[in-house]
């Protein structure tokens, strides 16, 4: 299983034949992800990498079929990129560019809502790593090859954090179900509670790490709905404890404004909910290990 | 990006937001000269700096003789204002505002931001203005209106009516607040702000409702379609190395430590400076060198922390995912003999590659310490740092 995306998970680019998109699309499709196709406004009817380039996107659905998209088109286009493949049907757009106005993330997502539950589109990012699930598909730009296949789901806000969380997990034997880049920025697509939901319904995740970052209340509101909703254990992580208030630490979201904003707080909500907290950031994949260790055998819950 | 006061005035203006008299002054002449322009008898000659409670600071001089328009003019141009927002190093007053001073019958209190729970645009208002939002949210929430837009259709002017009766005013002052209101949240949206503040938005004696303090705040990613905003922008205002890292796309905020940092990707930075701290130490810098690290950016990124005189340690940690370690490795060894570092350097690398990029490291020969893991980079930085403090 794995969520969101696996092997027979038929992929979309958009912003297809960009010196970035090319690129990683090459990477997905080494990786294993079944790519069917991309789209360059104007560049219609072309072959880009052995695969047909479409003008629009409602052209590439009519031929192609694609379950998911991923967008790399240059910010300042993403929002109509987005609304593009929401239109056109596509239930899940994964955009991985930086430097979206929050603005255009706003109409983007009151956009998303125009479409009654069952048919919605589900955006993950902007400004975000991807999606991949080990051993199966890869809808992102991640290192492939330091995940390992498993169990335990991942959902963090930064890549490279969530790179080095796999990778302390690989080095104790501990594979991944799916892991999820949701983002830095304020106003973002899927949240952590959205992921975490997913993650829940998985039965090949037994166990989820959620790593945040200082800014905005998701983490919070995710924790909430772990300690009401979740059957599966969640460790959590919070980076930022030495950021000051008011400095935007590289994210556009990572930014302490308001109460509940700082690492601290959010770490100690997250324990306060029942969740278990990685005491540092070398304890990622230790603090999974220990919560694997310490849990009742979920095998009742899952089986029923 | 912010803007300083009389910038947000003027922009406020355009939208029709009513503000008092006034004018910007570089100069004690040129102070006095607004304040005949304004005419009238009292004035307020106001530090312009990027920070609220300037008037706590002694940032703000009401006067009463042009004789005392030109003491407070010489007396804050080149002080240095310190306030709880500025840290406590300060900041220096290059530009002046001087404004009519207006007889006040009551302070109210309006903002709009950026909301990230409802992730959309929020207007807050409290009857009483002056104080912080901060420290009424903490001592009366229950007092705060609010009011969330649609982003479909935007602010409505039954939002407007709601709040302008619920701050108490008077049906004839009802329908200027409204127009002030609709107007800030134009402002908002058409300039892509983050934040739009009035605080306070004064009733006169004589019944006009004026804005007496206004500060805006601006969405960076938007800032390539509002070149109007842009222009704005106070370089004297900005750490110059924090301008400087942007011209190279480098994201750099200084801190206070000791260990300089450069790390790709800014979860991992943060996580980077936080197992740093639980290493015992303080990170001097955010930096992150972003998923392209070549050599010209780690370069630049090595000149940019050494700036700092407070770094007595680097730290470097790559975890290359798109980047290659070799790659890296070798963009750090270029960095290090181009630029000459002179305080010890612990480099970890990660990711794709990771042999290769560490055998380019033994083989400089470069004095240079290697670690395997965050934990031993950490531990291994702050020790460094130790050694070398005891050693001066």
């Amino acid at each position: 299983m794995a969520i969101l995306i696996n092997e027979i998970t038929r992929i979309l680019v958009q912003g297809f034949t960009g010196d970035k998109a090319s690129f990683h699309a090459q990477k997905m499709i080494e990786y294993g992800a079944k790519v069917v196709g991309g789209v360059t406004p104007g560049k219609g009817g072309q072959t880009h990498i052995g695969l047909p380039v479409f003008n629009t996107t409602k052209e590439a659905v009519d031929a192609v079929y694609p379950d998911a998209s991923i967008i790399f088109v240059p910010a300042a286009f993403c929002a109509d990129a987005i609304m593009e493949a929401a239109d056109a049907g596509i239930r899940l757009v994964c955009c991985i560019t930086d430097g979206i106005p929050a603005q255009d993330m706003m109409v983007v997502k009151r956009y998303l809502r125009r479409y009654p539950k069952e048919k919605r589109t589900m955006l993950v990012g902007p400004n975000c790593a991807g999606i991949i699930s080990p051993g199966k598909s890869m809808l992102g730009i991640m290192p492939g090859h330091i995940y390992m296949a498993g169990k335990v789901g991942l959902v963090t806000r930064s890549g490279t954090l969530g790179y080095e969380a796999a990778s302390q997990m690989k080095d104790l034997n501990i594979g991944v179900s799916t892991s999820v880049g949701i983002g830095g920025d304020p106003v973002n697509g899927s949240s952590f509670l959205d992921i975490l939901a997913r993650f829940e319904e998985d039965p090949e995740t037994e166990a989820v790490m959620m790593i945040g970052e200082i800014g905005g209340p998701q983490e919070a509101e995710a924790a909430l709905w772990v300690k009401e909703n979740m059957s599966k254990p969640v460790i959590g992580y919070v980076a930022g404890l030495t950021a000051p208030k008011g400095r935007r630490m590289g994210h556009a979201g990572a930014i302490i404004s308001a109460f509940g904003d700082t690492a601290a707080e959010k770490a100690e909500i997250m324990r306060s909910l029942g969740l278990s907290v990685a005491p540092s950031p070398a304890d990622l994949g230790k603090a999974v290990a220990e919560a694997l260790a310490k849990r009742p055998s979920r095998r009742a819950v899952l089986t029923r | 990006m912010d803007i300083h006061e009389y910038q947000a005035k003027e922009l406020l203006a355009n939208f029709g937001v009513a503000i008092p008299p006034g004018g910007v002054a570089y100069s004690a002449e040129q102070a006095v000269y607004r304040a005949a322009e304004i005419g009238g008898s009292r004035w307020a000659v106001k530090a312009q700096i990027h920070s609220g409670a300037r008037g706590k600071a002694g940032g703000i001089k009401l006067c009463t003789t042009e004789d005392e328009v030109r003491k407070a003019a010489t007396a804050l141009l080149g002080c240095r204002l310190v306030t709880h927002q500025t840290g406590p190093e300060g900041k220096v007053v290059h530009r002046l505002y001087v404004e009519a001073a207006v007889p006040i019958e009551r302070e109210l209190y309006i903002g709009f931001v950026l909301d990230r729970k409802t992730e959309r645009i929020m207007l807050v208002a409290h009857p009483h203005g002056g104080m912080e939002i901060e420290e009424i949210a903490k001592s009366e929430p229950e007092t705060i209106l609010r009011q969330v837009m649609e982003p479909a259709v935007g602010m409505q002017a039954f939002q407007a009516r709601e709040i302008a009766f619920g701050l108490g005013l008077d049906p004839a002052q009802v329908t200027r607040m409204v127009n002030i209101l609709l107007g800030c949240h134009r402002a908002f949206r058409d300039l892509d702000a983050t934040m739009v503040e009035i605080n306070p938005l004064v009733l006169t004696k004589d019944g006009r409702l004026l804005a007496l303090d206004a500060k805006m705040g601006f969405d960076d990613n938007a800032l390539f379609r509002r070149p109007q905003v842009s222009e704005l922008r106070d370089h004297a205002e900005e750490d110059p190395r924090e301008a400087q890292a942007a011209e190279y796309g480098l994201n750099y905020v200084a801190l206070d430590g000791e260990i300089g940092c450069i790390i790709n990707g800014a979860g991992l930075a943060m996580a980077t400076m936080d197992m740093i701290k639980h290493a015992g130490g303080q990170p001097a810098n955010f930096l992150d060198v972003g998923g392209g690290a070549s050599p010209e950016r780690v370069a630049m990124a090595f000149k940019l922390v050494l700036q700092d005189r407070k770094v007595g340690a680097m730290l470097v940690n790559i975890f290359a995912g798109i980047n290659r370690c070799d790659w890296v490795a070798k963009g750090v060894v270029q960095a290090v003999k181009d630029v000459g570092v002179e305080v010890p350097l612990v480099v970890r690398l990660a990711g794709t590659n990771v042999e290769e990029g560490r055998r380019i490291l033994d083989e400089s020969k470069l004095p240079l310490i290697q670690a395997d893991s965050l934990e031993d980079a950490a531990n291994k930085v702050v020790a460094a740092w130790k050694a070398k403090k005891r050693e001066t």
